[in-house]
């Protein structure tokens, strides 16, 4: 059904629904509820007694469309989608390993599904166990001493792990530190992480294989600098063989290191950041830890510190003493009564920052996720030390197995993924978007393309563990024939895909005249 | 760590055979796997086995979670404060449990990403017919993160002013949230006094005369379950040249006047009441929505119809010049990701329940919310703390009982019985934010109020 093209509203015929509820207070359409056994009930309709001016004047225009119109349309609309389970996805930096099915069923489970999160700690012990194990065994795997796994995402996780950073300066007195410098090959999220926290963005150098110019970094760093955002594989999967004396430096000037856990998954088994000289660091439980990436989310950042940092993290924490896990919320209230002015109140709630940054998420963070991450980690258990030299082993693979249709701008061992720029031969105008099209049409997802910014064509390659010797194979024999396709039939690759549900799509048009919703096209 | 002899051959998450290493091995021309490790320095080079348990069968997690799960305590629950227990239809899952959505990427190549570009479009009609606005994003993380980016958005559109105004009205977490954005951003937050349960106008129109406020940021319902009367707010807000934000509980929006009809210039809340099961917090999604000459002030990903190079209809991500990954740290917002899968769930709940069965959900819920006011209001014990105030399914009570002691006898018997305000509020100790929605039956109420009496004895 990949031609199927309505939207929901198209498919809506007035006087269809597609629910059930009980009739416990049922007003059946705005009379009186009598059907109740004593009688008792007397509910009368919200639109009445809630004064009109309150109430909404027009009816929210939502479908109405039957159980089975739903299923089939999101059934028929999900065929229109790839993911990990469609085929292969060489997405360099993104990680999209295999997301295993046990940890859907786990993070299922009726005994946690129904928690509300502000249920008293003695009812809530099984779900806060689960937490507190799960920022032990992140500490084990990171060398650092403990985490919050409120975070929501990745970005959510810098910006968090930011404040940290500015937090323990300030709680030092130390409040010129602002700056914090980041390599110019870095995720934009760093930069825009960083100016959200309030900091000033000082880019540092990358050398000519993309690794952090210590020469440059020494004439940075003095007693305004915060610290230093640092990914470890760096972008092109190289690992930074200075990162001691980065960090020897950084320390002594005063600042502290923070690390991007985007590329964390070649270091399982091979090296830990903690043990790096790295403070702080956030990590993508969707792409090291296995949970679905979802189209874009839900994901999840956990941010994790070094011993004299803990202090530091936001609330809530939790904790275990006493053969109890307890929730420490910091202390802070609202002043609810107060003739004169606010001044009062606001006095009252800045003292949640005793120490602590701060507060990030309503809750714990997206729990459900961290369920499936730590389904995961007992799933591999010491076996997770496997992941980051398979991981590696299938980078190098692909890299060396290609290098001779597209051209490999450092030629290096990598880590989890590595960089090309573009074809070999470039003579027939064949950019990487066009080749990124092309593998659509065989059956695969494109590769991350046009970053990181260091080349014009780049074309950056992460298989992950998860994907089979056969799998890479296939992939390398199709990425040769598209080099082939550029050569002998250019025009066709550059008008790729052509076997997709939809073609190349008109952004401009997009932009130019936003539609946002169906409203905008009726 | 790596080496072949070490290497994983029975794994089902690694499924390389010894002969596929040695093969590979030989393709790169390494002898061994350590090899490719080389570079790091040995001071750095993880030494020891991590210590964690032996890997576990699918069985031993099963026992492991479900022995985990026996800690826990099913309540009935009769709270809300920013999380309610509303009926999920059974179809939503079902469906959010296809690998197509659930394990797709980022539709960054919108040729096959054609279903969640589509389902993101859905959603954003829907979160704009329920707010009245003119144009959303694809989803926010949750709807505190997403009142955030509506003040970070009303401080870029006001260009040199500093200040932002928070009714004290407005759920308590959500106000440490802000400030402690606030703080590292740079922004000023004050908070507008209340008045009996409601944001106090004149207060706020003192504060707006001060001068320096970008926005003003009201809730509806408030934190104690209030539907303030917000007429003339806009009018005040806007004549101080800032923005009216309005945090809302999207649910409620099938019955109770828009953001847009109050003259707010952003909506935002959180989704989890459109049928998110509790799920000890998370994964929610927020939503944030604004007037369409704001929207290049919207943070995150939008996305927008157009047409293939064959003229037909089709999805793509939109107006991307605003985000990070382009303007990095002239970025307004750093979201990178939205919460795509749970605005997908939002977009089939809302679907499912439709223009009628939203509607309902609200009549149970004020009728169940109205009946358990009611009863505890007659055993005697409990009071009003803002009589006559208009609710639809929360609401606050004093009480002469100790609130904890109430709280643990209820909770003993599988009742989650509100939530004392005094944790949050200076002089509120005598206070319950008491909430009921459609799921709860006549019974459980009943059983409620029974329990409540005990207490007394």
């Amino acid at each position: 059904m990949k031609y199927y093209d309505k939207l929901i509203f198209e498919i809506s015929r007035p006087g269809r629904v597609g629910y059930s509820l009980p009739k416990n207070w049922s007003t059946d359409n705005g009379q009186q509820s009598t059907d109740k056994p004593d009688g008792s009930l007397s509910i009368v309709n919200c639109q009445l007694s809630i004064p009109k001016v309150l109430l909404r004047e027009t009816p929210a225009e939502l479908p109405e469309v039957s159980e089975l119109d739903v299923v089939r349309h999101y059934t028929n609309v999900s065929n229109k989608n790839f993911g990990v389970e469609t085929g292969f996805y060489p997405l360099g930096s993104c990680t999209m390993k295999y997301n295993p099915k046990i940890n859907e069923e786990i993070a299922h489970h009726p005994a946690f599904s129904g928690l509300h999160p502000l249920q008293n700690e003695e009812s809530v012990q099984g779900a806060l166990a689960i937490y507190y194990h799960t920022a032990r065994a992140l500490s084990e795997l990171t060398g650092l001493a403990d985490f919050t796994l409120t975070p929501f995402a990745g970005a959510h996780g810098e910006l968090t792990g930011l404040m940290v950073m500015r937090q323990y300066h300030l709680l030092r007195g130390d409040t010129k530190r602002t700056r914090v410098i980041v390599p110019d090959s870095a995720h934009g999220t760093n930069p825009a992480s960083a100016a959200v926290c309030g900091l000033e963005i000082v880019e540092v150098k990358s050398t000519a294989n993309g690794t952090v110019d210590t020469n440059d970094l020494k004439g940075l760093l003095d007693d305004t600098i915060a610290g230093i955002m640092m990914t470890n594989p760096n972008t092109l999967g190289i690992y930074e063989t200075q990162v001691v004396e980065i960090a020897r430096l950084v320390h002594e000037a005063g600042g502290l290191l923070y690390y991007d856990g985007a590329n964390l998954n070649p270091m399982l088994g091979a090296s830990r950041p903690g043990d790096m000289g790295f403070d702080i660091m956030h990590i993508n439980l969707h792409k090291t830890f296995s949970t679905p990436h979802g189209g874009g989310g839900p994901g999840s950042g956990p941010v994790g510190v070094a011993a004299h940092l803990v202090d530091c993290l936001p609330n809530p924490r939790v904790k275990f003493a006493d053969g109890k896990y307890r929730i420490e919320n910091g202390k802070w209230k609202i002043e609810s009564t107060h003739p004169d002015g606010n001044n009062s109140q606001f006095s009252i709630l800045n003292s949640q920052f005793n120490s602590s940054c701060g507060r990030v998420a309503a809750f714990m963070g997206n729990f459900g996720v961290v369920m499936k991450a730590y389904t995961y980690i007992l799933s591999l258990g010491k076996d997770i030390k496997h992941v980051g030299p398979i991981a590696t082993l299938n980078a190098n693979y692909v890299k060396e197995s290609l290098r001779d249709a597209y051209y490999l701008p450092v030629d290096t061992v990598c880590k989890h993924e590595f960089v090309f720029d573009g074809l070999a031969d470039k003579s027939t105008g064949v950019t990487t978007l066009d080749i990124a099209k092309r593998l659509l049409d065989y059956g695969y997802h494109a590769p991350t393309i046009y970053f990181p910014l260091l080349f014009h064509q780049s074309i950056m390659i992460e298989p992950t563990e998860t994907e089979s010797k056969e799998t890479l194979d296939d992939f390398i024999d199709i990425m040769h024939r598209v080099a082939e396709e550029a050569l002998s039939d250019p025009d066709m690759v550059k008008s790729a895909p052509h076997t997709t549900p939809v073609r190349r799509l008109d952004e401009t048009t997009a932009a130019k005249n936003p539609l946002l919703k169906y409203r905008d096209l009726m | 760590m790596g080496e072949l002899e070490g290497a994983p051959t029975m794994n089902k998450y690694i499924p390389h055979t010894p002969d596929d290493i040695r093969q590979m091995l030989d393709k790169i021309g390494v002898n061994s796997i350590d090899d490719l490790f080389a570079d790091i320095p040995e001071s750095v080079r993880l030494q020891k086995e991590y210590e964690l348990p032996e890997a576990m069968s699918e069985e031993e997690i099963r026992a492991y979670f479900k022995a985990l799960g026996e800690q826990n305590q099913q309540q009935v629950i009769f709270a809300g404060g920013g999380a309610y227990d509303h009926y999920t239809p059974s179809a939503i899952d079902a469906l959010l449990s296809r690998s197509e959505f659930l394990t797709a990427y980022t539709p960054y190549q919108p040729e096959i990403s054609q279903g969640t570009l589509q389902y993101i479009f859905e959603y954003q009609s829907h979160i704009c017919e329920l707010t009245g606005m003119d144009c959303t994003n694809a989803s926010m993380y949750d709807g505190a993160t997403a009142a955030v980016e509506a003040i970070f958005m009303a401080v870029a559109q006001a260009k040199k002013k500093n200040r932002v105004l928070v009714s004290a009205t407005i759920n308590p977490t959500l106000v440490s949230i802000i400030h402690t954005y606030a703080k590292y951003k740079g922004i000023n937050v004050d908070l507008i006094p209340e008045a009996n349960g409601h944001t106090d106008r004149t207060a706020m129109q003192t504060m707006l005369a001060e001068g320096d406020v970008a926005g003003v940021l009201v809730g509806s319902p408030n934190h104690y379950g209030i539907i303030e009367d917000y007429t003339g707010f806009a009018d005040d807000i806007h004549a101080a040249k800032a923005l009216m934000i309005m945090h809302c509980d999207p649910s409620s929006l099938a019955v109770l006047k828009t953001p847009a009809a109050w003259g707010a210039d952003i909506a935002c809340g959180d989704g989890q009441p459109l049928g998110i099961p509790l799920s000890f917090g998370g994964p929610y999604v927020g939503f944030l929505a604004c007037k369409k000459e704001l929207v290049r002030k919207l943070p995150g990903r939008i996305v927008g119809a157009t047409k293939d190079v064959d003229g037909k209809r089709a999805f793509v991500l939109t107006l991307q010049a605003r985000e990070q990954h382009i303007r990095r740290e002239k970025a307004n917002s750093n979201i990178c990701s939205n919460q795509s899968l749970m605005a997908l769930h939002i977009t089939i709940y809302l679907a499912l329940m439709g223009k009628q069965g939203l509607r309902e959900v609200n009549e149970q819920s004020y009728g169940a919310a109205h009946y358990l006011h009611d009863e505890l209001v007659k055993t005697g014990l409990f009071t009003p703390a803002f009589p006559d105030a208009p609710f639809l399914k929360e609401f606050a009570l004093r009480t002469t009982l100790p609130v904890k002691a109430l709280q643990a006898h209820l909770a003993k018997h599988g009742y989650m019985a509100g939530i004392a305000l005094g944790d949050y509020r200076e002089g509120m100790d005598d206070c319950i934010l008491f909430c009921a929605t459609e799921k709860r039956t006549k019974e459980q109420i009943d059983e409620l109020v029974k329990l409540v009496k005990e207490v007394q004895l």
